[in-house]
């Protein structure tokens, strides 16, 4: 791989070992991929946190030690300085306010804010959400970026056009502090076209239709980069970011385009660009239906746990929550989270949406969610979630069984404690 | 195609230097890390995946590569520290993911194969890994 004066000099140690170890790890990772070099970056989302009980071993030998072993890879314990790149943290595994409800004992809250206290002082922002781009981190078009996320690197490349991987733990924290990652993938323009073709044969306007799709998406084209025209309503950031997430989930989208909407394509010419469609697939109303039925794990309709805000919900989402309790009261035997960045949730405190979610009977919670926290409310054996992504992981993760539908769906078993779904 | 030899092998290139051997563990589909793997006994917990509830410790893992949440180094480089890692990953897909995942896991890793590892090797074969050479023996069992 080449390398340029300047990084060569951090390799070598100019800028001390932290960086040398990131640079290190860069290089093996730019040779494992066969990239040709590294491209600078201002961007760097991932995760730096210590919130789950196996980083404790290593976070009672100080926060150094986790940044160290955890982002760096390497095997000794650095001073670790301040970022080089413009950096946040993504999710975390604790709510700073509501860890006592999720379940969290107090020495594991400890080890989070001591952490937290840790990479603030590096210049790592704490917007703590798997949504930056909610809450202030918004790529311009061909921006380099390096996140993780994969909810969040879909949505930077398809519906924003910013030029990013899946990054990882340790590649986020070698870019955080060189301010490189490896040109490959994603960052070159010749990788963005599309190659598969997806035509939508039956309307797709709401929340749980885009979802359904993504989830579709995913499972046809895994890894290839679809491009989709047909019945398409509306299309804003809450339905893009629930298309993206359910097909990052389903299979490994990373990028897309939907001609006349995502900023890459205006046309099907400009989205396939000099590619062609490998393989073409049809969604119609069966094939909506199929997948719909994938994504239920549950066979129980007594519910007892609903789960929204995965990825986590824009203001707009919670205020529709808010407005669809209002007065209401959840089924004695339901417990509800809503989850939003802690940014988001200020306003839907100011809003009075929180008092109204709460007022039913509800919760809402922020910094992480029940898949990346692994706890749910004690004794949960049915949970019903509006997030093809939540209803792809939770049920394997929490050993629960799962439904899947419409907000609309959700609501309704929160204030029955039974399942109805949506066919 | 089936191979029929007792042994034979293929040359591919190299992802992450170094040496192993041991059992294959084939499957032709996709892994996910985050969500889909139990980092602390290195078994699969997809519940749709064909190897569910199987561990891949200290076992060849031959696979087409990654996908899912970008966990999906992080959860493999706890395999390591948790002494549950498989002992050679061979891949035919190359990803983000899988190149991150390889290089902090530490084992030998390799991809672009001059044959199909998916369908030329079965699970229980005997697979002699060298990832600095670039070949890998597969030895019948």
């Amino acid at each position: 791989m080449q390398l340029t004066d300047a990084e060569c000099a951090m390799r070598d140690g100019a800028q001390g070992d932290a960086v040398a170890a990131a640079m290190d790890l860069l290089i093996r990772y730019g040779e494992a991929l066969d990239a040709d070099r590294l491209i600078e970056t201002d961007n760097v989302a991932g995760a730096f946190n210590a919130s789950t009980p196996s980083v404790r071993p290593i976070a009672e030998r100080g926060m150094a030690e986790v940044f160290s072993k955890l982002n760096l890879d390497s095997d000794k314990t650095l001073d670790i300085p301040h970022m080089a790149a413009r950096t946040c943290q993504l999710i975390t595994g604790i709510d700073d306010q509501n860890w006592a409800l999720q379940g969290a004992d107090p020495q594991m809250i400890e080890m989070q804010r001591k952490n937290e206290a840790f990479i603030g002082k590096r210049g790592i922002n704490l917007f703590a959400t798997c949504t930056p781009y909610q809450v202030g981190n918004v790529p311009t078009f061909g921006e380099h970026c390096a996140w993780m996320e994969s909810s969040a690197v879909i949505y930077c490349n398809g519906a924003l056009g910013g030029r990013t991987n899946v990054e990882g733990k340790e590649s986020t924290g070698a870019a955080a502090l060189t301010g490189r990652i490896p040109y490959w993938g994603y960052h070159l323009t010749e990788n963005r076209f599309g190659n598969r073709h997806v035509r939508v044969d039956v309307p797709v306007d709401t929340m749980m239709d885009w979802g359904l799709l993504g989830y579709f998406t995913g499972e046809q084209v895994e890894e290839a980069i679809p491009v989709i025209e047909g019945q398409i309503g509306h299309t804003d950031l809450i339905k893009l970011k629930h298309f993206g997430a359910a097909a990052a989930s389903s299979g490994g989208v990373e990028m897309y385009h939907i001609p006349g909407r995502t900023p890459e394509a205006r046309t099907p010419d400009e989205a396939f660009g000099p590619r062609r469609a490998e393989a073409s697939f049809v969604y119609d109303a069966a094939a909506r239906k199929s997948v719909y039925e994938m994504l239920q794990t549950a066979t129980d309709p007594k519910v007892d746990f609903i789960m929204l805000g995965c990825p986590h919900n824009s203001i707009e989402q919670v205020g529709r929550i808010a407005h669809m309790l209002d007065g209401k009261r959840l089924h004695p035997d339901v417990q509800m989270w809503v989850h939003t960045p802690r940014a988001i949730r200020d306003v839907a405190v100011r809003s009075g949406y929180v008092t109204l979610i709460e007022a039913a009977g509800g919760q809402v919670m922020s910094d992480t969610c029940p898949a990346i926290s692994r706890r749910i409310p004690e004794g949960v054996r049915v949970i019903a979630t509006d997030s093809a992504k939540q209803a792809h992981y939770l049920p394997a993760i929490a050993k629960v069984q799962g439904w899947f539908g419409s907000l609309e769906a959700c609501i309704k078993a929160g204030l029955t404690g039974t399942w109805k779904g949506d066919f | 195609m089936v191979d029929t030899r007792d042994s034979f092998s293929l040359r591919g290139r190299k992802v992450v230097g170094g040496f192993a051997e041991g059992e294959a563990m084939v499957t032709s589909q996709t892994i996910s890390g985050w969500g889909g793997i139990n980092e602390r006994n290195g078994s699969i917990i997809e519940r749709r995946h064909e190897l569910v509830g199987q561990s891949f410790a200290g076992k060849i893992l031959i696979f087409p590569g990654a996908k899912g949440s970008s966990g999906w180094s992080a959860f493999f480089h706890m395999t390591r520290i948790n002494n549950v890692a498989p002992a050679a990953m061979l891949f035919t897909r190359m990803t983000t993911k899988i190149a991150l995942g390889a290089v902090v896991t530490r084992v030998p890793a390799m991809t672009d194969f001059d044959g199909d590892i998916l369908t030329q090797i079965r699970t229980g074969d005997h697979v002699v890994v060298n990832a600095n050479t670039g070949f890998i023996e597969v030895t019948r069992r």
